[in-house]
């Protein structure tokens, strides 16, 4: 282990009384300190620099698609590379519906999952569900989507719909749901439990009258942040979604575009026309993955639970 | 001391009546049916959650054994991807490098600079800066992949050219930096950095919750000793952050095994008249890569079975790779608890 060098001081007394000096810094130890100072800022700059840069490119490349109204009213039917307009509504639509069904999926999976971990488990199993929800938030996306087509396509026999697409997405979003919601309900104090328990109330009505609406703003958070993470996903639709230029709302049939799809699609296309749309699509995406962000966030905040 | 809050309840602690052990657990519940209902469920969905990540494994498992018995090379160390026809050869040897560089060059890169922001951010920054500049940083991470690529190929990849002639120019001699005749936007090295930007933001926020989390009593006692503040870190708050960083650095490294979109984008291919060097301005695919470009062609059994036990060597490695970040956590818990 590495200790802190003390200077003691090795000058001779001083000849008059003077107040006791204290050990002044060498200068090689003050010119380490402000390296590291310096080093610390540069590397903040160094981080910011990427963000910045993407946000300026995009905003400037794609800005100007979304203030025409048909970006946000009209689909591509019809439309190719080389000819201007069109717009992003069906994309849009897609990325909203799959995004939603995800959540409807995954939500109770997730918080019923946070509420076994907290709630009810203990031991092995509990142990078990916390390793096996760490694994799953590190699978990949392209392997999840390997699974759903293994599962789907080849096992059941089934087309690529969109459905399958949002299963998923619903692996990937499991483990955040669950994650933010067993923070949430350990920060709900024990006292309020304690005090149903002690008017007789059950142990499921306490935990679904008195934990989960204490808990319940910091529970949303969680799921739009999770909800955020998995609207940018680009593997699953590669292997379960194909793009279509035309709005489409069967998830059990056909197909559906999704805003990455969208993206996915174009990025090859050197015409200007498509290239522009490319830019466009992309700062929607970010927009709306932004404000997902930006309402959790402000929902989190100021509605905490007082601990 | 602030009591560590459980969903635990003090009940779960007396014991019951007439010497009945402590309920705890299930054992809290009043045994009527909503109770057993809820209950019920809620370890339904635990158990869902590991049967996933079960059935994950034994699907890919069960769907990649007949293509490997297929194979006519091995696997582990075969360079060709012929998944298809009579006689498939393919073998995992190139992509397992592909996404080794590209995830090592992430890492290198990083890790120190999310250790520094996160160190800036809780130490160093004036406290007006803060708040935004977490903000700011986690915004990174609102940025999907596939923005991030089509960024790089675009936009920034022309601005690594020159670094990349520069050394293959001076260091050129040593085979990692050996000019492959590839464009630098789609090399291995760029395809690293750009990785690099994405789980800089993972890292980050880990490392800065552990950071805050430096007894106040440690770093004033360095103070006190007459400590600098880079001398106070060094002493106080990197050694307590260490575990912290090292999963945080484990979770990005997951991260940047199986990222998918930027790399299909940036990586081109190996050029078929050179084939594979050691050198990192090469080109090449990771595993997500090839089975992203891939999945156009998953039309027989054989050719998707390849693909599948691509994507299983994938899936075994971020097992893995997770499973040592949970230990370093679990070791971290048990050492400060």
């Amino acid at each position: 282990m590495s200790t802190v060098q003390l200077e003691t001081s090795t000058t001779s007394p001083p000849q008059t009384p003077r107040r006791p000096e204290l050990a002044s810094k060498s200068s090689s130890r003050a010119a380490k300190d402000l390296l590291a100072r310096v080093v610390m800022w540069v590397a903040f700059v160094i981080a910011v620099v990427p963000l910045v840069w993407i946000l300026g490119a995009t905003l400037l490349k794609g800005g100007q698609m979304l203030l025409e109204s048909q970006w946000w009213t009209n689909s591509q039917a019809g439309i190719t590379p080389r000819r201007v307009g069109g717009g992003a509504a069906h994309a849009i639509q897609g990325t909203l519906l799959l995004a939603l069904v995800t959540a409807v999926i995954s939500v109770p999976i997730g918080v019923f999952t946070a509420i076994y971990l907290v709630e009810y488990g203990r031991g092995r199993l509990a142990r078990l569900v916390s390793f096996m929800v760490d694994i799953l938030t590190g699978i990949p996306s392209i392997v999840a989507a390997l699974f759903i087509y293994a599962l789907w396509v080849s096992t059941m026999g089934l087309q690529r719909v969109p459905f399958a697409v949002t299963l998923a997405l619903v692996i990937l979003m499991i483990p955040t749901v669950v994650r933010s919601t067993e923070e949430m309900l350990k920060l709900v104090p024990n006292e309020l439990r304690e005090a149903s328990y002690a008017l007789g109330v059950p142990k499921w009505k306490t935990i679904l009258k008195v934990v989960l609406p204490t808990a319940f703003s910091g529970i949303i958070t969680g799921i739009l942040l999770g909800l955020a993470r998995v609207m940018g996903e680009t593997a699953p639709l590669i292997i379960l979604g194909p793009y279509t230029k035309v709005i489409a709302s069967d998830l059990f049939g056909g197909l559906m575009a999704t805003l990455p799809s969208m993206i996915n699609n174009d990025r090859g296309e050197s015409l200007q026309p498509a290239v522009d749309r490319v830019w466009g699509a992309a700062l929607t995406l970010i927009l709306l993955i932004f404000a997902l962000n930006l309402l959790g966030r402000l929902i989190g905040r100021f509605s905490k639970v007082k601990s | 001391m602030t009591p560590t809050i459980t969903g635990r309840s003090l009940v779960d602690e007396e014991p019951g009546p007439d010497g009945r052990p402590p309920l705890s657990g299930d054992r809290a519940s009043t045994g009527r049916l909503g109770d057993r209902v809820f209950s019920g469920l809620s370890r339904g969905a635990g158990l869902l959650v590991v049967g996933i990540v079960a059935l994950v494994g034994t699907f890919l498992v069960v769907q990649a054994v007949p293509a490997l018995l297929n194979n006519n090379v091995n696997f582990f160390t075969s360079r060709e991807w012929v998944p298809s026809g009579t006689e498939p050869r393919f073998g995992i040897l190139d992509m397992f490098w592909a996404t080794l560089v590209t995830s090592i060059i992430a890492m290198l890169v990083a890790v120190p600079l999310g250790v520094a922001v996160a160190l800036f951010l809780t130490q160093y920054a004036p406290s007006w800066l803060r708040g935004p500049a977490a903000a700011t940083i986690d915004l990174l991470a609102a940025v999907p992949s596939i923005v991030y690529g089509f960024w790089g190929l675009t936009i920034a990849g022309q601005y690594f050219t020159p670094f990349q002639q520069a050394l293959s120019k001076v260091f050129g001699w040593l085979p990692v930096f050996e000019d492959a005749g590839v464009s630098a936007k789609s090399t291995l090295a760029f395809a690293g950095l750009i990785l690099a930007i994405m789980i800089l933001p993972i890292i980050t926020a880990i490392s800065r919750e552990v950071f805050q989390q430096v007894p106040t009593a440690h770093k004033e006692g360095a103070l006190a000793l007459g400590a600098t503040q880079w001398e106070m870190i060094r002493t106080a708050v990197l050694p307590f952050g260490r575990p912290g960083v090292i999963s945080a650095s484990m979770l990005g490294l997951g991260r940047a095994l199986g990222e998918t979109l930027a790399v299909v984008i940036l990586l081109s291919g190996l050029n078929s008249t050179t084939g594979w060097s050691w050198s990192f301005f090469n080109g090449g695919s990771t595993f997500a890569s090839r089975i992203a470009s891939g999945a156009s062609e998953f039309d027989s059994p054989q050719k998707t079975g390849a693909y599948i036990a691509a994507g299983l060597m994938l899936f075994v490695l971020t097992f893995a790779v997770n499973a040592i970040a949970r230990i370093v956590i679990e070791r971290r818990k048990a050492f400060t608890e």
